[in-house]
């Protein structure tokens, strides 16, 4: 546990040591804004919610998050460096969480730099806050989810332009797999019952759920396993290079 | 602290290390010890295996077949245990460029388990002998190949471990450098188990107690420096610097001794030449060529015994490999 810390600690202090922390928050935070006033009509609806930023979330994060995950292991192997890190005397999943952990810490720092956008929204009317706090919350452990694959992804190649590719195809995936133009394409040949399988993949789906300001524990449980599972895969991703 | 120590001292136990990739053998079959106080130098060409070989010791990569024990553990059945008692220099030692080396001394340190003036303390000493003061706030990415190493090595000496293992700890080091880091080697080994791959050869002669040459992945020798040299043909070779028309009278007497085998001339300047008859069955004889010359009497400006050539030998071992 206080090797995840170090490790944490480590990699949180790296991202705002070069410019990749302040180029990354700033492009955030600006098409945050831009699809919330322009995409979104945040005005035009005339209602006091923040439905148009949150709804723009998938998206945003389809390409945002690659582009952190994209270096989380890719990076060490390139450099070396990971000879290093793996020869310390930590296990891989300390190393796995630690790096998980780090990346995750600093997309909830960029969320809560949308702070203003709550403020704003209280300001012109009466929101909901209940709904708008598990929004947050939503968007947080959808970030999470995002991750937990774009690290999985990382650990298996020292290109970081092939981990932000494969991650951003991967993810775009499980974003759209509840959409009709998927289910479509299976819902003619597959039984009904992995059709429904993978809608419930979706990323899109679970995540409104609780953007309507419901935290149900399916979604709660369906974003923390797949986080599980991908984090899993990546320590096994890991152990297997060992082998060569 | 470890239970399956067989023979006293041995804090590194290498046994039958074999890795495969794929179709290519990098390591094929690579078994020593290294006891405490011990400085080994693994020699071996580019590509021999000596870095892969390494990497498994230090739980980098995970042996095909065999086991490496350090202090009694094995890395692969217990590698938190054994990596604690390793100090590791990769290859290139590579560091965190973002980082500068206080900050990253800090976290390595972290990680090894000490903090607050334990930590402080630590760092100032592994500081202080790799000779970081002036750099300590720049990032890493700024250093110069020298100090990057030397920050490498700081962060393997940090917790002042019973097994180092360097790979290549001079590359890239200015003369004056290496000798401050043979020094401090030098120092340290009483209370350590030392394996440093290298390929520069005098390195062996001035800091190993003992080397193994490897190369296609097997041990191709494991012996002293002197041992080694003992396998050269120059080993106990008598060269001679004489007029270059004595050459042959030189040769016609010379071989009449027993114990010589060949001979090798090289003229020079001025009429000079420089003769050298090398030994049949590696037994001294430079009193008695000495003597014969001198009966004879037969001009020699110079003469001496020549020491194996390390270099040779090494060509020697690892081209037959080849």
């Amino acid at each position: 546990m206080r090797n995840i810390a170090f490790i944490l600690k480590r990699e949180l202090g790296g991202y705002f040591a070069t410019p990749v922390a302040y180029v990354f928050l700033v492009i955030f935070l600006v098409l945050a804004g831009v699809f919330t006033f322009y995409l979104g009509n945040f005005f035009e609806r005339g209602q006091a919610d923040l439905q148009a930023f949150f709804s723009f979330h998938p998206w945003l994060y389809l390409f945002l998050i690659p582009a952190i995950s994209m270096r989380l292991w890719s990076e060490e192997r390139r450099s070396g460096t990971i000879e290093l890190f793996l020869t310390l005397p930590i296990s891989i999943g300390e190393a796995v969480v630690g790096k998980f952990l780090a990346a995750w810490a600093f997309i909830a720092i960029a969320l809560i730099l949308t702070f203003p956008m709550w403020i704003t929204v209280n300001i012109l009317g009466n929101p909901d806050n209940g709904i708008i706090a598990a929004s947050y919350i939503g968007s947080l452990l959808m970030a999470g989810g995002y991750l937990a694959i774009g690290a999985c992804v990382s650990a298996i190649t020292k290109s970081q332009v092939i981990a932000f590719v494969v991650a951003a195809a991967v993810c775009f995936v499980f974003t759209v797999s509840g959409t009709t133009m998927v289910l479509a394409f299976f819902a003619g040949w597959a039984p009904q019952a992995v059709v429904d399988a993978i809608a419930s993949f979706s990323f899109m789906a679970h995540f409104s759920a609780i953007s309507r300001g419901v935290i149900d524990l399916r979604d709660l449980v369906y974003f923390v396993s797949l986080i599980a599972a991908f984090l899993f895969a990546n320590a096994a991703l890991v152990e297997l290079k060992k082998a060569g | 602290m470890s239970a399956s120590n067989t023979s006293a001292g041995t804090m590194l136990e290498i046994k039958n290390l074999q890795k495969h990739f794929g179709p290519i053998r990098a390591v094929e079959d690579v078994s020593f010890t290294v006891r405490k106080g011990e400085v080994l130098g693994f020699l071996g060409p580019n590509g021999a295996g000596k870095s892969t070989t390494m990497k498994m010791i230090t739980g980098f990569l995970a042996p095909t077949a065999g086991t490496a024990r350090v202090c009694g553990f094995d890395v692969e059945a217990q590698p938190i245990q054994a990596k604690k008692r390793i100090g590791y220099l990769p290859e290139g030692a590579p560091a965190y460029p973002d980082m500068t080396p206080a900050a990253f001394l800090d976290f390595v340190g972290a990680i090894r388990g000490f903090d607050g003036a334990e930590l402080a303390k630590r760092v100032d000493l592994a500081v202080a002998r790799a000779q970081l003061k002036g750099v300590l706030h720049q990032p890493i990415d700024t250093l110069s190949k020298g100090f990057k190493r030397r920050v490498g090595l700081a962060q393997a000496l940090l917790h002042d471990p019973e097994v180092l293992i360097l790979d290549e700890p001079t590359d890239g080091l200015d003369p004056n450098q290496k000798h401050e880091v043979r020094e401090l080697i030098r120092q340290i080994a009483p209370e350590k188990a030392i394996v440093i791959s290298t390929h520069i050869l005098e390195e062996v002669d001035a800091i190993c107690a003992r080397a193994i040459v490897i190369a296609k992945g097997r041990v191709l020798a494991d012996g002293t420096p002197e041992a080694l040299e003992k396998r050269s043909r120059w080993h106990y070779a008598v060269s001679v610097v004489t007029s270059a028309a004595e050459v042959p009278r030189l040769k016609a007497l010379w071989n009449g001794h027993p114990g010589v085998a060949a001979f090798e001339a090289v003229d020079g300047e001025g009429g000079l030449a420089m003769l050298t008859a090398f030994p049949r069955g590696g037994v001294p004889m430079l009193a008695e060529l000495g003597r014969m010359a001198r009966e004879a009497g037969i001009r020699i400006d110079e003469i001496r015994e020549e020491r194996g050539r390390l270099d040779e030998v090494f060509r020697d071992i690892t081209g037959k490999a080849a």
